[in-house]
């Protein structure tokens, strides 16, 4: 099948690629792009290690085609840390030992980074529904809980710092 | 995993999506792609040709015309879930779509999707049956209003004829004593319904003057509990008579055996999960 050109935002720069239109989101990043912090799971929507941000909203990569894509705004985990280091979320997750493995990590603190723009004060049971889209087969949740907790916390204060500023 | 090859084109407007429709064949729409895209993978559909409907703007929007609630056929779960318009109108879709899948999936899925792709695994044809529903379709020959009750089938078979959109779904806004009740028995947050019932009732004082019991997953289509409906309506509602409702539900039910559960245990957790319902939608129409 012949190749379309798409053209998006990711992590802030404009690239451009050639795609089949039955090509996965995950598969352009992973494999086109050589952005591997997007990991593959399930393949089938339930894991979350996909996840990355579309137009301001969590999506799982598996269930993209890349031609969707086509004039979008993509952030990746590559995307997170900038000039200043790393993202309140990735600092949370090494505070407070969010992971084991790691391999659910990426998914996570994607999904964190955009549920915490939804929800800047949630509780622990509106953590838990907001995350569950996420699954993890080492921790039992509770130290991803809590980095959640963290990271609100510290975004929260680096916001009032900012205003006060 | 990944489908087998496709053609790809993208529908700008409903005429140009049935237009694309017709003149590829055994094309297929796609919403959100978050049962399609799975079926693919899977190779159980290996369509030759998507027609991708995101970009249609007339296919968004919730408004409210006269008496009934009118959602555009690709708003996204999250879109529905959100919306103070349908929590007021119609809070029976904004409780149940929590229930529905996850975040991530609520961002894709469309509410018209879940309509459309016949799944009885989905929550929302048993909603509309409950809501008493009606679904616009728009097709080569035109423009239909269809009620959802009996719209649906049989497994992934629905009325909508070959090259029809689904465009629009209205539901009834609320009206002075109607309850609404909904209990979805899962393994786990985000899976299908093990059992579902979404209910609607219209209480005169204690008595239930009307009332509709949708059930999902428990057989080949989304389908109504008419006899336990019968059995109830008119009457004030008693543990005794709940119990003989039951039993007409379980009768009711004819759900295929699966990882989820035997027929026997889906069918007694559907019963269950209507009596959980309609508990719900008597408190709710008091309140
Ligand atoms: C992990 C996971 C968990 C899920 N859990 C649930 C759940 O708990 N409850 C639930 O109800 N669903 C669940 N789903 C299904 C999900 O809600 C789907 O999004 C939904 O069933 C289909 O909607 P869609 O927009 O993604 O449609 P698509 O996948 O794009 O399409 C589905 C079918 O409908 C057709 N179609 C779509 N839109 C139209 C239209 N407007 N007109 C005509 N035909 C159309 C397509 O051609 C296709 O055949 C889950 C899915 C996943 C991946
Ligand atoms: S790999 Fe995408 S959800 Fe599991
Ligand atoms: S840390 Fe191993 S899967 Fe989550």
């Amino acid at each position: 099948m012949a190749k379309q050109h798409i053209s998006f935002n990711l992590n802030g720069k404009q690239v451009d690629t050639l795609v089949e239109p039955r090509e996965l989101l995950v598969h352009t990043l992973r494999e086109n792009l050589n952005l591997t912090g997007t990991h593959i799971g399930c393949e089938s929507s339930h894991c979350g290690v996909c996840t990355v941000d579309m137009n301001g909203q969590s999506v799982k990569s598996c269930t993209v085609l890349a031609v969707q894509a086509d004039k979008t705004e993509v952030k990746t985990v590559e995307g997170l840390a900038d000039a200043d280091g790393l993202h309140e979320v990735q600092k949370a997750f090494v505070e407070e030992h969010g992971l084991q493995c790691g391999f659910c990590t990426t998914g996570m603190m994607m999904r964190a980074y955009r549920f915490l723009q939804e929800n800047p004060n949630p509780t622990e049971e509106e953590i838990r529904w907001g995350m569950s889209g996420n699954l993890c087969r080492c921790t039992g949740y509770q130290n991803i809980i809590k980095a959640v907790q963290t990271a609100a916390k510290n975004l929260q204060n680096a916001n009032k710092s900012v205003e006060t500023a | 995993m990944i489908p087998s090859e496709f053609e790809y084109h993208k529908a700008t407007s409903i005429q140009d999506a049935i237009a694309k429709l017709a003149e590829n064949d055994e094309a297929k729409i796609i919403a959100g792609g978050h049962s399609l895209l799975p079926m693919m993978k899977l190779r159980f559909a290996e369509p030759p040709c998507l027609i991708d409907i995101n970009g249609i703007e007339e296919l968004r929007g919730i408004s409210v015309e006269g008496d009934m609630l009118v959602i555009g056929a690709m708003n996204t779960e999250n879109e529905v879930l959100n919306s103070p318009l349908v929590q007021e109108k119609c809070s029976l879709l904004t409780e149940a779509i929590k229930l529905v899948a996850d975040p991530q999936v609520r961002n894709r899925g469309t509410i018209g999707g879940d309509v459309a792709h016949g799944d009885p695994g989905n929550d929302h044809p048993a909603i509309m049956l409950a809501l008493d529903a009606e679904l616009v379709l728009e097709g080569p020959d035109g423009k239909r209003t269809t009620p959802a009750n009996g719209f649906f089938l049989g497994t992934y078979w629905t009325g909508m004829e070959e090259g029809e959109l689904l465009t629009q779904i209205r539901v009834p806004v609320r009206e002075q004593g109607v309850g609404y009740g909904y209990a979805k028995l899962k393994r786990k947050t985000g899976d299908y319904a093990v059992a579902g019932s979404p209910v609607y009732v219209k209480m005169n004082g204690d008595t239930v003057s009307d009332i509709r019991i949708g059930l999902t997953n428990v057989g080949p289509c989304a389908f109504r509990a008419e006899a336990a409906e019968n059995l109830l309506r008119g009457n004030v509602i008693t543990d005794d008579l709940l119990k003989e409702a039951g039993a007409l539900i379980i009768d009711a039910c004819d759900p295929a055996e699966d990882l989820r559960g035997s027929p026997e245990y889906k069918s007694h957790m559907a019963a269950e999960m209507a009596k959980r319902a309609i508990r719900q939608a008597i408190e709710d129409a008091r309140n």
